[in-house]
């Protein structure tokens, strides 16, 4: 698998994101300026994590605006690969690729912790590897991720299976722990309606070892492995 | 542009030399080592430069006790941070820094500024900060102001820590009367380099272009130095324009672009724009170098219009760098600054001259020898004299004190206290994950980090216990290292190197430099005797408002080295695991959190340190934790046996309880067994089948061993000669500990359940 991981001036989880690519998914990977005007020949743009622009006007607003994103457009247009991690699922929804609004937690904090994921479609190309109503470990850590749509969007979302992943408490955790920062609907991540792009607030690739605690975000790296492979 | 700054001699009178923070003696020697008066631009130079933040002239002669010297330091004290060798060609490079002053004054920028400065002091040795952790301190939380000052604290250091992306991993937080008015923020930071490519802060070469990089410069800032090295009083709000002003975002253009920079070979020297901004950084470099510099302020690039050479060479803003580029490589460097939207501009020249020399265009403002405003410095030997009350303060008769209440009662209490409950409400809010590194979060006794690419882990802590050293200032700071390291120990990480910061009150005060001078005979005597090297550090005096001063906080950082699979953490893991406690546990309450939460008595003396039986412990628990025995490792401190227990019991998701049995043959008291402090001993849990094994090579070491208990069931019991002392549910204990801090926060005090 080919990956180009977008590196935007005050992007922090880049470097986080090629190491995992391309160590332990054994991808080969290559960091891309937001300047390019053009994308090397990929599979998978990831959007790493991060405070681009360091979050002035809105969450993700400046790095929209980025050269780079016309590319990404045109290759998710093309049915390319393309995952935003938190601030690129920020970026993401800015750039109009993926619809909704990501708002201030409803704590008004920063939150940091690992908190309990369930996966609710398997049927797109980044969780064909887990199984349907699996409660994952991923960790969170922002400030501005509780997900908003208005009541039509989240209708469609619904109706075309497009909530991939919601916050569920952990195992054995109180159920008023399950939603960590007030989105609506408990919405963790969401697709677009080709299902090639997928944005989420969690941080698969800070839980995709067990020396760092747990690897229940690595099958989400490798189920896009798998979807370049045929099927 | 005014010209009235570089108009000497009339305008200096008494007032405005006092204004300066310069005594009527400094300013003698500074008329003297000039030759002549000094102009206002000069006034101000010297003032930062010989103030007590930047000169540390009180406390230069003490610091020399300290070890700074070992096999494995690439780099001591004198630079901007000191470097460690961990072997894999690579340096850790770590330094412990203060901002308590401007974090009084306006607490969100103070502490955002001081984790900035901080990054600033690591990556321009040419490090990649991988870590961040803070000791904080502060009043009480019953008062609004102190919950105000804590909760802006925590949000600064989390606002730009986050921004930047180094990660928060841990550090601690404390609350007593004393820091009401003197909230301590202490931020460490740790960075890797590879090991012969460090860079330092030299300006060298004569003819050589100095170039500022960074971001512009405005007024904020402006004698942010002398505000640090003078006591608070009424007017001290109004001080609010000496706070900097930090932008995390430009500080981590700035960072990535320091870093690429470093992978050429486009510059001589460069260092931080810090306390006292361009003037510091500018004569600490030519100092260092030997030689001179010129600088012309016109061409520094400001955000504002209208500045005067005074305030560009006093401006504190922040994210700003000097450096001294190779020849021909200035067009390079700003190409690569540019990149990063930075400005990037050359504002000087290094000369022969020894001098310091600030034109304004074709205007001279300033001209002074390097050597007066740095090793000309005043070096005072403060006299020194211990407080009167000390003696009185130190008796304690353990039989005229009460037996009161039951020791569950009194564990409960303790757990609860926000200095020792969970600090989760403060960490949940710093990203402690970001850099894929951080293999023990926050909530063990070290944070540990990988070093990706090795099999080595790097271990962190942060540590100090102000009231011990008030109650002896010697044994205190002997302490102060020991846990620290110990801290580190409990990892599996061997110590390699600390950092030390140290806040105190008024050193004009002789009690105040005795306790100073003391906590660092005490710290050198630990460093020798535990073989670890103080690299790097900073002073910070004059934290006294109205005359009332803070105890003495030496703060230790101490970084060690472990293999990555031998990581230790703190908390019990499964049932059926046998609980061995590692050392003596002596009859002391002196300066306890129990003696001074249940008794409301700061006295005694603090527990005992013997430096050899420390030292042994570090190399039995080592030795264990290498050997793959231990399941977890957690040392006793504030609280004591008790509370370390009930740590182990609640401190990870899964709750695990233990019985607990403890011989008393020489008949103690109950309340010292589980509550005293007493020094050089960790709580371990093994597999009951490696007992034997963990028992024999502590004899070997010569560490005092024995068995308490087994893990297990949902209670922590604890008996003394067959009588249960304590039987508490550990759902009790873990409501009682995580609570803790966040009902304190909602104005009420938290009372046990």
């Amino acid at each position: 698998m080919k990956v180009a991981v977008v590196v935007f001036p005050g992007s922090n989880c880049d470097r986080d994101c090629q190491d995992v690519a391309r160590d332990v998914v054994g991808a080969s990977v290559q960091p891309v300026w937001h300047r390019a005007a053009v994308l090397p020949s990929v599979d998978l743009v990831i959007l790493p994590g991060g405070f681009s622009y360091g979050d002035y006007l809105r969450t993700g607003a400046l790095a929209a605006c980025s050269p780079i994103m016309d590319a990404v457009r045109a290759h998710a247009a093309r049915g390319g690969l393309v995952l935003g991690i938190c601030n690129g699922f920020q970026i993401l929804i800015e750039s109009g690729l993926l619809p909704g609004a990501l708002l201030r937690n409803a704590s008004l904090r920063f939150i940091c912790r690992t908190v309990g994921v369930r996966v609710e479609r398997t049927d797109t190309p980044f969780t064909t590897r887990y199984t349907p109503g699996q409660v994952l470990r991923l960790p969170i850590a922002h400030a501005d991720g509780s997900y908003w749509a208005d009541s039509p969007t989240l209708q469609r979302l619904r109706d075309e299976g497009r909530i991939v992943f919601r916050y569920a408490a952990l195992p054995g955790r109180p159920a008023a722990e399950a939603n960590p920062n007030g989105s609506v609907d408990a919405i963790a991540g969401i697709c677009n309606e080709g299902r090639n792009v997928l944005g989420l607030m969690p941080h698969p690739e800070r839980a995709s070892e067990d020396q760092l605690g747990g690897r229940d975000g690595l099958a989400l790296f490798e189920s896009a492995v798998d979807s370049l492979c045929g099927a | 542009m005014t010209r009235q700054d570089s108009e000497p001699q009339d305008d200096i009178d008494p007032r405005v030399v006092s204004r300066h923070g310069l005594t009527e003696d400094e300013y003698a020697a500074l008329r003297s080592g000039l030759g002549r008066t000094p102009t206002l631009v000069e006034l101000g130079i010297a003032s930062v430069m010989w103030s007590e933040h930047c000169s540390y002239k009180s406390s230069r002669i003490h610091l020399k006790k300290l070890p700074t010297t070992g096999a494995a330091v690439l780099q001591g004290p004198g630079e901007n941070a000191g470097a460690v060798d961990i072997g894999d060609g690579l340096a850790a490079v770590f330094k412990i820094e203060s901002h308590n002053h401007p974090s009084f004054i306006e607490p969100y920028q103070g502490a955002a500024t001081g984790v900035g400065g901080i990054l600033r002091d690591i990556f321009t040795m040419g490090a990649r900060p991988i870590a961040l952790l803070d000791s904080l301190r502060f009043g009480p939380l019953d008062d609004v102001k102190n919950r105000y000052l804590f909760e802006r604290v925590v949000a600064g250091i989390s606002g730009y820590g986050n921004c930047i992306g180094v990660p928060t991993v841990g550090g601690e937080v404390a609350f007593h009367e004393l820091y009401a008015s003197n909230p301590l923020v202490n931020v460490f930071c740790l960075g890797l380099a590879p090991k012969d490519r460090l860079f330092r802060a030299k300006a060298s070469g004569v003819g050589n272009s100095v170039m500022y990089v960074g971001a512009k410069t405005g007024r904020d800032g402006i004698h942010g130095a002398t505000m640090a090295s003078e006591e608070f009083n009424e007017g001290s709000a109004a001080k609010r324009p000496m706070v900097q002003v930090g932008d995390p975002f430009t500080e981590k253009l700035l960072l990535e672009a320091c870093l690429e920079l470093m992978a050429h070979d486009f510059i001589v020297g460069i260092q931080d724009m810090g306390a006292a901004g361009l003037t510091s950084s500018s004569c600490e470099m030519a100092g260092r170098g030997g030689t001179g510099i010129e600088i012309d302020v016109s061409l520094v690039p400001t955000r504002e219009t209208g500045m005067t050479p005074y305030e560009i060479m006093l401006s504190e803003s922040q994210e700003r760098m000097l450096l001294v580029a190779k020849p021909g490589c200035e067009d390079a460097i700003k190409a690569l600054f540019a990149k990063w939207e930075l400005e990037a501009a050359v504002i000087g020249r290094v000369t022969d001259t020894g001098r310091l020399v600030v034109r304004d265009l074709d205007q001279v403002a300033a001209e002074m020898p390097i050597h007066v405003l740095t090793e000309g410095a005043p070096k005072y030997e403060r006299p020194l004299a211990p407080p009167p009350f000390l003696e009185m303060l130190q008796g304690l008769a353990l039989e005229g004190l009460p037996v009161v209440g039951s020791p569950g009662q009194h564990l409960l209490t303790l757990l609860a206290l926000p200095t020792i409950a969970s600090k989760a409400w403060v960490f949940d809010q710093y990203d402690h994950m970001v850099g894929t590194n951080t293999v023990v979060l926050p909530g063990s006794d070290a944070a540990v980090l990988r070093v990706k690419g090795t099999s080595t882990a790097l271990a962190v802590s942060v540590d100090g216990n102000s009231r011990y050293c008030m109650l002896n200032p010697y044994v205190g700071g002997m302490i102060a290292v020991a846990e620290a390291c110990r801290n580190v120990v409990c990892s599996g990480a061997r110590p390699i190197g600390a950092t030390d910061c140290l806040n105190f009150g008024n050193p004009e005060r002789p009690e105040v430099m005795w306790q100073f001078a003391m906590v660092i005979e005490g710290m050198a005597d630990a460093c020798r005797a535990l073989g670890v090297p103080v690299v790097s550090g900073n002073v910070s005096f004059y934290n006294e408002t109205r005359g009332l001063g803070v105890y003495p906080t030496p703060i230790v950082g101490v970084v060690g080295k472990a293999a990555i699979d031998h990581v230790t953490t703190q908390w019990f893991k499964a049932d059926g695991d046998a609980v061995v406690l590692l050392g003596e546990t002596k009859e002391e309450l002196g300066g306890t959190e129990y003696l001074a939460s249940v008794h409301h008595r700061e006295q005694g003396l603090p527990p005992e340190l013997d430096l050899d039986a420390e030292k042994k412990l570090y190399e039995c628990c080592l030795e264990l934790a290498a050997a793959g025995l231990l399941q977890s490792a957690h040392d006793c401190s504030d609280g004591g046996l008790a509370v370390a227990l009930a740590e182990c019991c609640v401190s990870s998701e899964a709750w695990v309880g233990a019985e607990i049995e403890i011989a008393n043959p020489r008949g103690f008291r109950e309340d010292a067994l589980l509550f005293g402090e007493s020094q050089s001993r960790i709580v371990v849990s093994v597999g009951a089948d490696r007992v034997a094994r963990v028992i024999e090579i502590a004899a070997r070491w010569g560490v005092p061993v024995a068995r308490v208990g087994w893990t297990g069931g949902d209670r922590l019991q604890i008996v003394i000669e067959g009588r249960v002392v304590v039987d508490v549910a550990v759902a009790d204990a873990a409501k009682a500990w995580s609570e803790g801090l966040p009902t304190s926060l909602k104005g009420s005090t938290c009372a046990p359940t």
